[in-house]
């Protein structure tokens, strides 16, 4: 059976356009002083904002829009023991493949090759009670001794 | 034979008649679209569709796209002459809703004490559809509905049938608090409804002096109109939703400052809708 898209998150006569909620998502983002990022419903990183900019350690012009894979395996992941953290206990990941919220506290290493403790909070998005368009995520960094 | 379409009504907000709005009217929105075989479409349902229903005939469906449900739009529904004729076929397209029917949101104002008969007191033969994701048919118009930015589910819609096409997305704040020109087509509220189109009737409530202290009430500034019609490359601008304090010279003034900031990608500089407004889609 064909999928049938949520309204917004189609083409039209070949034209894309997102979702209208993560579009909204998006400019909600990028008002923000809370680090936040938005992936849409494949687990595309489709945006983050300034303030996350400075956590994850590149600028989103420079970085871009990364697939699900790709932004996951970017940032190193460990849990506060240190030990890696499995992509499915990732906050985000959480709520995009279990569709509910999530929070956690994780050691982050940026694109800058920094270490940092954040706490991550994330949520997904529905348009409407079945359609689920992404995830937001906010993000904040906590002090620790290690942390820069 | 192309598409036509025909402006009954092309104020924002509130119906303002009176002397200083004659010449655009005072008529909230309604639109008459006709298709290549003679049939009609109804965009909306403002105090406009009114004098419309006076001039329909019962010759067949009944079709009415509402964009959204603010009062502007669905206000005249209840004067519209076809509603009370049980001879009547009337299909209502409007946007879905989390957690309402269209029906169910419509009879608010279609009952005591907004109104004195109840929805189900009408004797036309009257069906409520979600808009479909998909592209679907209306005697042979294609239409594509997909929900653009303003407070509330809304819709704007993509009227194409033998090569011409319009959007009407009389409702619209397409950027919140970012610059449209840092943004990708996609990201753009309404972009894909409006690509391309011959006709594109869009948002023009504020000048760019009154935007500021109205941001977030999901209407355009004669710059973002413009904007957006460049961005989206349609073929005329017919800017629309006059704000009820605008007089007919006010809007002639939001004309000048459109044809001013239009940078030229087309012969045709934008225009104001106006009741009584006929456009032949090309």
């Amino acid at each position: 059976m064909a999928r049938i898209e949520p309204l917004g998150f189609r083409s039209v006569e070949g034209r894309p356009q997102k979702h209208l909620a993560l579009i909204l998502a998006r400019e909600l983002a990028s008002q923000l002083a809370t680090a936040t990022f938005v992936a849409d419903a494949r687990g595309e990183l489709v945006f983050y904002n300034e303030p996350a900019e400075e956590i994850l350690g590149r600028t989103f012009a420079e970085a871009g829009a990364m697939p699900a894979g790709g932004w996951a395996s970017q940032f190193r992941l460990e849990g506060l023991d240190g030990a890696p953290l499995p992509m499915e206990e990732m906050p985000a990941a959480v709520a995009l493949m279990e569709r509910r919220p999530a929070h956690g506290k994780i050691w982050m290493t940026g694109l800058d090759g920094q270490r940092r403790l954040v706490s991550i909070t994330a949520a997904p998005l529905f348009a409407s009670p079945t359609d689920f368009v992404g995830v937001i995520a906010l993000f904040w960094q906590e002090p620790t001794m290690d942390a820069d | 034979m192309p598409l036509q379409a025909r402006i009954w009504g092309c104020r924002g907000s509130l119906p303002t008649p009176g002397e200083a709005t004659v010449r655009y009217g005072g008529n909230t929105p309604c639109v008459e679209i006709r298709t290549p075989s003679g049939r009609r479409l109804i965009l909306d349902a403002g105090t406009g569709i009114k004098r419309l229903g006076a001039d329909l005939e019962s010759d067949g469906p009944v079709h009415v796209l509402l964009t959204h449900l603010h009062l502007d739009h669905v206000e005249g529904l209840r004067f519209f002459a076809p509603f009370w004729r049980p001879e009547t076929e009337l299909h209502i397209w409007g946007p879905p809703s989390p957690l309402h029917t269209l029906e169910e949101r419509i009879a608010r104002a279609f009952s005591p004490p907004l109104f004195p008969l109840e929805l189900s007191d009408t004797p036309a033969d009257v069906t409520f559809h979600d808009v479909p994701h998909e592209t679907w048919e209306i005697d042979g118009v294609r239409i594509d509905a997909q929900a653009v930015s303003h407070p509330g589910p809304t819709l704007g819609y993509r009227l194409a049938v033998n090569g011409s096409s319009l959007a009407y997305i009389p409702d619209h704040e397409p950027v919140l608090g970012v610059e449209m020109a840092d943004l990708g087509p996609e990201w753009i509220s309404g972009h894909a409804i409006a690509a391309d189109v011959d006709v594109l009737l869009h948002d023009c409530q504020f000048s760019e002096s009154e935007y500021p202290s109205r941001v977030g009430w999901g209407h355009s500034s004669v710059a973002h109109a413009v904007q957006f019609a460049q961005r989206a490359e349609v073929g005329r601008l017919v800017l629309f939703h006059h704000d009820p304090d605008r007089s007919d010279a006010g809007v002639d003034r939001l004309v000048e400052r459109a044809s001013e900031l239009w940078d030229g990608t087309s012969a045709v500089t934008p225009v104001a809708a106006c009741e009584g407004m006929t456009l032949d889609v090309p």
